[in-house]
């Protein structure tokens, strides 16, 4: 569904992707974790088609993607960041920020549309005409998150989708994502901080150190302790450290 | 070591006006601090930060603060002069904030902004508060202090800009440090050391921490006793060390719901919110 291949990115003179390689397979969700700096968002807004300089292969849904992306592109591929205080237009209500991607991919039957994607967010309907400074930061990322899928989109990227948030709407958000891929089969790919987090919603993960993949490891492996990088085990004792 | 504590909160409310008369958003809570550290726990809205701020007084002129005792070294808040409250913000009482990106000046070196919370507070010339900056920045264990005391804070990382938060909160030599979300804009990994650094000053310096978080675990790690709080309320208090003997189900709500890595579930349970827990406590 998803392939990665040698991909390399620089900033300038500065690389910060080195020889990043992964396959994600459709219906999965797969993550990267790593410290800031270590090049996971950065491997995935290269996907998205955020940043430009790049080399090396990059195809979804068997379609090699080149630097520039089509209509078609964006219409299957969605994200959701990291920070809904940002992400939203402050300016729009929260009807007219779901009204635009179907406006964008021509999309008819707004109406319905979007009391449904409110629904399967689990957004009161009064939520619809509101701004997004009047909604609490959980429903706020639900509008993000309904605004990704309205366009029926077959893959989600996650960037820290949960990190801004407080952990009792932490847990209802990823208990949403988690009834959403099962609902729509999505295929996600999921970058955090939080080894928990990844954990939890992921069957494989990469874990990245200073732009690079140091391990993959499946979440049984995750959890029965068999990671062998340094630095993956490093995380992890972290992880169970501050779970005490 | 005096026997009264160095913060008493009695009875504390804290109302904002809204077009409908009054939103309360702290509702008669107590507690006391001494030289300790005190973890205050609550999800947004709860009124954690609000209390951190109504005791450096801090809050809009137009939010009406009322409590039995609010004092801090038996200083009461609520009726200081604003040159006595000058001298405690900043002087006595360290408030060290969320995130370093807006809290720091952008267009004003790293060593300048240390050394202008010195010289508020300290007699002294550009040099000294200068080589107390650099002294500073090497307290809270920043490896190349030099590099840093000339740097401008973008040109700093997460983790750096908030140890530099902390060299500032410290440069009047407060006996009180207030903690607001310090790490919740930084790693896992940096959260970690930024707060057993937080904690390993506050306890050489023997000052008192209030360390305000919606990371129940996190907070329980590096505190003494824990407050934890609800719509305005106090829900629970109790020893950091006993946490997972805690009571009331809001706090084993809070601790329930985080993913964990070595006790998988497909599903994380969610808080049911309780009516109850809303009802005034007496």
């Amino acid at each position: 569904m998803i392939e990665v291949q040698h991909l390399n990115v620089h900033f300038g003179h500065n690389q910060v992707v080195h020889e990043v390689s992964f396959q994600v397979a459709p219906g999965e969700t797969f993550g990267l974790v790593g410290e800031s700096g270590s090049g996971k968002s950065t491997v995935l807004r290269t996907i998205a088609g955020l940043v430009p300089g790049w080399d090396g292969g990059l195809a979804v849904n068997g379609k090699t993607l080149g630097p520039k992306r089509d209509r078609a592109f964006f219409k299957s591929v969605q994200m959701v960041f990291q920070d809904p205080y940002g992400s939203l237009h402050p300016r729009q209500t929260v009807d007219r920020i779901l009204a635009e991607p179907l406006a964008v991919h021509g999309i008819p039957d707004a109406e319905t549309r979007i009391t449904r994607a409110l629904e399967e967010v689990a957004l009161p309907r009064a939520a619809r005409f509101r701004y997004p400074h009047q909604l609490s930061g959980g429903q706020r990322q639900r509008v993000a998150i309904a605004r990704a899928l309205i366009a029926n989109p077959s893959v989600l990227l996650l960037d820290e989708p949960t990190s801004a948030l407080d952990v009792s709407v932490q847990a209802e958000v990823l208990n949403l994502l988690a009834d959403l891929r099962e609902a729509r089969q999505l295929t996600c790919i999921l970058v955090s901080h939080n080894l928990a987090v990844i954990g939890h919603l992921c069957g494989r993960l990469a874990v990245m150190q200073g732009g690079r993949i140091v391990e993959i490891v499946s979440q049984a492996q995750l959890r029965d302790g068999t990671a062998r990088h340094p630095h993956t085990r490093e995380l992890i004792a972290l992880s169970h450290e501050l779970e005490g | 070591m005096t026997e009264a504590p160095l913060v008493e909160i009695r009875k504390l409310r804290v109302d904002f006006p809204n077009p409908a008369g009054f939103t309360q958003a702290v509702r008669g809570i107590s507690f006391s601090l001494g030289r300790e550290k005190l973890g205050i726990v609550g999800e947004s809205g709860s009124g954690k930060s609000v209390t951190g701020r109504a005791l450096m007084r801090l809050l809009p002129g137009s939010a009406r603060v009322q409590a039995e005792a609010l004092r801090f070294d038996g200083i009461d808040v609520l009726a200081a002069s604003e040159r006595q409250m000058r001298r405690l913000r900043g002087g006595r009482i360290g408030l060290i904030m969320q995130d370093p990106k807006y809290s720091l000046n952008p267009v004003m070196t790293v060593g300048r902004q240390i050394a202008e919370a010195w010289l508020a507070h300290n007699k002294g010339g550009k040099r000294e508060a200068r080589e107390a900056a650099l002294s500073l920045l090497e307290q809270v264990r920043i490896r190349d202090p030099l590099r840093v005391l000339d740097s401008y804070p973008h040109e700093v990382s997460g983790g750096m800009g908030q140890r530099v938060m902390i060299a500032m909160m410290l440069a009047p030599n407060p006996d009180m440090l207030i903690a607001d979300e310090p790490t919740s804009a930084l790693d896992a990994s940096v959260q970690a050391e930024i707060l057993k650094l937080i904690e390993e000053l506050v306890s050489a310096r023997g000052m008192g921490l209030m360390l305000i978080s919606h990371d129940l675990p996190l907070v329980s790690r590096f505190c003494d006793r824990v407050v934890v709080m609800y719509a305005g309320q106090v829900m629970e208090e109790l020893p950091a060390r006993d946490l997972h003997r805690a009571r009331h189900a809001y706090t084993r709500g809070l601790l329930d719901c985080m993913p964990s890595l070595s006790v998988p579930r497909p599903r994380l349970p969610t808080l049911n919110r309780d009516p109850a827990w809303l009802e005034p406590k007496r």
